[in-house]
C-alpha cells in the first residue's frame, strides 16, 4: 500500500535509530498519548531501538480502555432488549462490564452485531424499522465526526428508530491532567496523528506554552513514531517549547473545517469520567439538544446501575504513565487478554495488551540469560 | 487509537446528497464517506478511518521525511557536525 | 482551568473469569478454543490416542495383538464440523471446505485418504436447490481428491433452530509403515514452511460479512492437500510434522506445535507469503494474517538442510507455487513463537484469544 509501506523501510528506520542517538545527551521521558502510536512502538520493537536514556510512556489514548464502567453496563443493559439491535465497533464487545460483556449478551440471544463503521448501523435502521437500532458511539475527535455524521443523517432522513449510546472523549484535556497531577513525569508529548487530522493542533499550542514542553505531532509507521521521536528530542535537547508537526501529509494546522463544523453541530463539549482515570472537566462529547432523541440514554432511561469495579491492578496509574505494564503485580498472572482485570489489558491498543502480546518474548529471554 | 488507512480515491458519487467514493486500498475497495474532504477527487489519496476519509494525503509533505534521509545520507556522517539548522525539517 | 485528575482513586474493572455460556469464540481455534476442550472434553474423554491432539488420531488395526509395528495396519481417523456463512462464496462452498478439511486433516497427518462419511444437518425451509448444489460440489470434491464418500446421515432440525446447513466429514486414510508425523516431533534446527499466501479464505468469508464487507478479487484457497503431501513425503521422507492451519491460523498451529514438541518457534516477518489484498484488508480491519484461517494450505516442520529442496518440489505442484520457509525451530523460548520484523523488533505470536474482530483503533 502507498504512503504505508515504504515508512516502514528498515533502512529509513536505522538511519532515524542513529539520527536519535546522535542527539540524546541526558533522559528524557517521552509520552506517546495515542494507543494506535503504542501498538506500533510494541510491534516493531520501536523502544528497543532507542537508546537507554529515553523512555516511552505509553498514554490514555484507547477509546475502549477509558470507556467507563457506568456506560458499558448501560451498553449491556440495552443491549440485552428484545426490541434492540446493538451495533459496535469489534473491539468493545470484549471489554467487561460489573458482571458480563458484550459477547456474552451475545451468548444469551441479545441481537449484537459488529459494523466497521456507524453509517453501517444507519443502514441496519434503515432496514429494521421496526426496532431500535443502538450504536456504540466511542471514540476520540477522530471518530467523532463519523459518529456526528451518522446522527447528522438520521434526523435529516428521519431514521427515528437509531439511537447512539455516547462515549466521547478528548485527548487536550487529558493530556493536561496528565501534565498538572503532581506525579506527572511526562517532558514531551508525541501528539496523536489522526485526532489532529481532524482537530488540528492550534489547541495544543497554549498546552506547551503552559507547561513548558515539545509537542510532536505524530503518525503511526515506524518511521513516523522514529522521526517524532527524532523531533521531539532534539527539542528537549535544545529546550525549545511549541508544536512541531510531524505528521504534515495528513495533518493541517486548523485540521479538517468540514469535520469540526459537523462536529459542532451535533455534538456539545462536557465533563467525562475516563475509566481508570475518574472525571476530567470538560473532557468529551454529549449530543446537543436538538439531537437529544437520538440518545440511547435519553431514550431507554437506564437506571442508575450498581457498579462494581475491583482494585487489584493499577490500569489507572498505566494509563496516567506512572507505571508500566510490567511493574504491576497482576500482570501475566492474573491479568492477561482472556482474562482482563484492567481496562488496559482488554484492548489490542491498551498498553498492558500490547506489552503481553508483542513483551512475553523479552521477558521469557531475560529469564534463560 | 483511531486505525486510518491510506487508500486511493477511484470513483466518487452522492448518496443520501452526502459525497461518496469508492477507495482502493491495494487491491481491496470500499465505499467510503467523503463529505469532510470536499477537495477529494478521484486520483488522490485519503486517510480512511470507519468508513470516512479524514484528510487528503499531501503528497509534498509525504516525501519530506525521505529527503531529509537522503540529505542525512549526503552529509556522509551525522556526527561530522554540520550546523543544526540544516537538519531543520519543520514546517 | 486546572483539570488535575486524581489518579491515586483510580480504579479497574472486575475480572470476567468464566464465561457460563458457550461464545462464538469458543470455535475461534484459538484459546477460548483449547480451554473449552482442555476443560470440559478431555477430563471425561481423555486417552492417549485423543489427547496428542493431532489433527487425526492414529490407530492400529490388530484384533489379535499379533502385527509387529511394521506389519501393522495403521489406520487415521479423523472428524470435522462445518458451519460457515455464506453457503457459497468465492472460491468454493460449505460443501467443498467439508470434503477438504477432513481430507487434508487425514493428509497432514501423513496418511491417504480413502473412505468420509458426511452428516447432513438441514434447518426445516432450506431449499432443495442449493442443497443439491452443495451435493453435487461435494461429489466433485471427492472425486479430485480420490475419496469415497461411504456412508451419511440426514436430520431435520425446526426452521430458526439451525442456520440452513451444517455439516460433519468423518474420513479414514491408512499409513504408510515407514512415515511418523507427529506434532511432538519438532526439534530444534528444524525448519517451518507453509505451503502458500496466508488468510486467502479467512478475509474472503469476512468480505461477505454485513457491516464489515469490501470488494476484493481473492477467493478462498480450499483445496484438497493430498497430492501435495504425497509430493512432499516422496521428496522428502524425514518430514517431522505437517499440520493445515485452518481456525485460529498460522498462529494456533506453531503455538501447538512450539507446546507439543517443546520447543521455540522463531518466524521472519518478510518472508510469510501475504496477499497484497489480504494484507491490505487486514490493515484496515486492524487484523494480523497470522490469525486469518486457511483452507488450503500446510505448514511442515522439516531438518533445516532439508528445507530448501522440499521448497523447489512444493513449487513445481500447483498448490504449493507459493511456498516458502518462514522460521525456524529453537531451543530457546519453549512452547513460544515469537516473530522477528525486518526492522529489528520482535514479538511473541500468541494464540487468538478469542474472536478474531475488526477493531478501530
Amino acid at each position: 500500500m502507498r504512503y504505508q509501506q515504504e515508512y516502514r523501510d528498515p533502512a529509513a528506520a536505522r538511519k532515524l535509530q542513529h539520527a536519535i542517538a546522535e542527539i540524546t545527551t541526558r533522559p528524557w521521558s517521552i509520552m506517546e498519548v495515542c494507543g494506535g502510536q503504542t501498538h506500533t512502538i510494541v510491534r516493531y520493537g520501536i523502544d528497543e531501538l532507542l537508546p537507554e536514556k529515553i523512555q516511552l510512556v505509553h498514554g490514555p489514548g484507547c477509546p475502549v480502555c477509558v470507556t467507563p464502567l457506568e456506560l458499558i453496563d448501560k451498553a449491556i443493559e440495552i443491549a440485552s432488549r428484545d426490541d434492540v439491535i446493538f451495533c459496535s465497533f469489534g473491539d468493545m464487545l470484549r471489554v467487561p462490564g460489573s458482571h458480563r460483556d458484550l459477547f456474552d449478551v451475545k451468548a444469551a440471544g441479545g441481537d449484537v452485531r459488529v459494523v466497521y463503521s456507524p453509517l453501517d448501523a444507519l443502514k441496519i435502521a434503515d432496514q429494521n424499522p421496526n426496532r431500535t437500532v443502538v450504536f456504540f458511539a466511542v471514540g476520540f475527535e477522530t471518530t467523532a465526526p463519523a459518529n456526528a455524521m451518522a446522527v447528522w443523517q438520521a434526523k435529516r432522513r428521519h431514521i427515528d428508530n437509531f439511537a447512539v449510546l455516547v462515549s466521547h472523549v478528548l485527548v487536550p484535556p487529558a493530556m493536561e491532567a496528565i501534565l498538572s497531577s503532581p506525579t506527572n513525569r511526562v517532558q514531551g508529548f508525541l501528539g496523536a496523528g489522526h485526532v489532529c487530522s481532524v482537530m488540528g493542533y492550534e489547541e495544543y499550542e497554549p498546552l506547551a506554552e503552559k507547561y513548558h514542553l515539545p509537542i510532536v505531532v505524530t503518525g503511526f509507521e515506524p518511521i513516523d513514531l522514529l522521526e517524532g521521536i527524532y523531533r521531539c528530542v532534539r527539542m528537549l535537547e535544545q529546550g525549545r517549547v511549541g508544536v512541531d508537526n510531524q505528521y504534515a501529509r495528513a495533518v493541517r494546522r486548523g485540521g479538517s473545517p468540514s469535520a469540526r463544523g459537523l462536529m459542532d453541530d451535533v455534538f456539545q463539549v462536557s465533563d467525562r469520567k475516563w475509566r481508570g482515570i475518574g472525571v476530567i472537566p470538560r473532557s468529551g462529547y454529549r449530543l446537543r439538544e436538538e439531537y437529544q432523541r437520538f440518545d440511547a440514554e435519553h431514550r431507554f432511561s437506564v437506571e442508575q446501575l450498581q457498579v462494581r469495579e475491583s482494585e487489584t491492578c493499577l490500569s489507572g496509574m498505566i494509563l496516567q504513565g506512572t507505571r508500566k505494564p510490567s511493574e504491576c503485580p497482576a500482570f501475566g498472572r492474573e491479568c492477561t487478554p482472556e482474562h482482563p482485570l484492567g481496562a488496559t489489558m482488554v484492548s489490542s491498543e491498551g498498553a498492558c495488551a500490547a506489552y503481553y502480546h508483542h513483551g512475553r518474548f523479552r521477558e521469557a529471554t531475560a529469564m534463560e540469560s | 487509537m483511531c486505525l486510518g488507512i491510506p487508500g486511493k480515491i477511484v470513483q466518487t458519487y452522492r448518496e443520501h446528497d452526502v459525497l461518496m467514493g469508492k477507495v482502493d486500498f491495494g487491491g481491496i475497495f470500499k465505499l467510503v464517506c467523503l463529505s469532510l474532504t470536499p477537495e477529494a477527487e478521484v486520483g488522490r489519496y485519503v486517510v480512511v478511518h470507519v468508513g470516512f476519509a479524514l484528510q487528503v494525503i499531501d503528497e509534498t509533505e509525504a516525501n519530506k521525511v525521505f529527503e531529509f534521509l537522503q540529505y542525512m545520507d549526503d552529509l556522509g556522517e551525522l556526527d561530522d557536525g554540520g550546523p543544526d539548522e540544516e537538519m531543520e525539517i519543520q514546517p | 482551568m486546572t483539570n488535575a485528575a486524581d489518579f491515586d482513586r483510580s480504579v479497574c474493572p472486575t475480572p470476567r473469569q468464566d464465561h457460563e455460556r458457550v461464545l462464538l469464540g469458543h470455535g475461534s481455534g484459538g484459546r477460548l478454543s483449547a480451554d473449552l476442550v482442555g476443560r470440559v472434553f478431555l477430563p471425561e474423554f481423555g486417552n492417549e490416542v485423543l489427547s496428542a491432539l493431532e489433527d487425526a488420531a492414529t490407530l492400529t488395526i490388530d484384533p489379535r495383538g499379533e502385527a509387529t509395528r511394521d506389519q501393522a495396519n495403521r489406520i487415521a481417523f479423523t472428524t470435522d464440523s462445518f458451519v460457515v456463512k455464506p453457503l457459497f462464496f468465492p472460491g468454493g462452498d460449505i460443501g467443498k471446505l467439508a470434503v477438504h478439511g477432513t481430507v487434508n486433516d487425514l493428509a497432514v497427518s501423513g496418511a491417504q485418504p480413502l473412505y468420509l462419511s458426511a452428516a447432513f444437518i438441514l434447518e426445516e425451509g432450506f431449499q432443495i436447490d442449493p442443497l443439491r448444489r452443495i451435493v453435487r460440489s461435494m461429489r466433485q470434491a471427492c472425486a479430485a481428491a480420490g475419496v469415497a464418500l461411504v456412508t451419511g446421515d440426514t436430520k431435520v432440525v425446526d426452521r430458526g433452530k439451525g442456520d440452513q446447513i451444517f455439516i460433519t466429514t468423518t474420513g479414514i486414510g491408512v499409513h504408510r509403515v515407514d512415515r511418523d508425523l507427529s506434532i511432538h516431533n519438532a526439534r530444534p534446527g528444524d525448519a517451518v514452511i507453509v505451503s502458500g499466501t496466508i488468510g486467502d479464505h479467512g478475509i474472503t468469508i469476512m468480505s461477505t460479512r454485513e457491516g464489515i464487507e469490501f470488494e476484493t478479487a481473492l477467493e478462498s484457497d480450499t483445496a484438497p492437500l493430498n497430492g501435495l503431501v504425497e509430493a512432499m513425503l516422496e521428496a522428502c521422507p524425514t518430514i517431522r510434522a505437517m499440520r493445515d492451519p485452518t481456525r485460529g491460523g498460522v498462529s494456533s498451529t506453531l503455538n501447538e506445535l512450539a507446546v507439543a514438541s517443546h520447543v521455540g518457534i522463531v518466524l521472519d516477518e518478510a518472508s510469510l507469503p501475504v496477499k497484497p489484498a489480504v494484507h491490505s484488508a487486514c490493515e484496515m480491519l486492524g487484523l494480523d494474517p497470522l490469525y486469518v484461517a486457511n483452507e488450503g494450505k500446510l505448514i511442515a516442520v522439516v531438518p533445516g538442510d532439508r528445507a530448501e529442496p522440499l521448497v523447489e518440489v512444493m513449487r513445481r505442484h500447483p498448490l504449493g507455487r507459493d511456498a516458502a520457509v518462514i522460521g525456524r525451530v529453537v531451543s530457546e523460548h519453549p512452547a513460544m513463537v515469537v516473530l522477528r520484523n525486518a526492522i529489528g523488533g520482535q514479538r511473541v505470536v500468541s494464540l487468538l484469544a478469542g474472536e478474531q474482530l475488526p477493531r478501530i483503533c
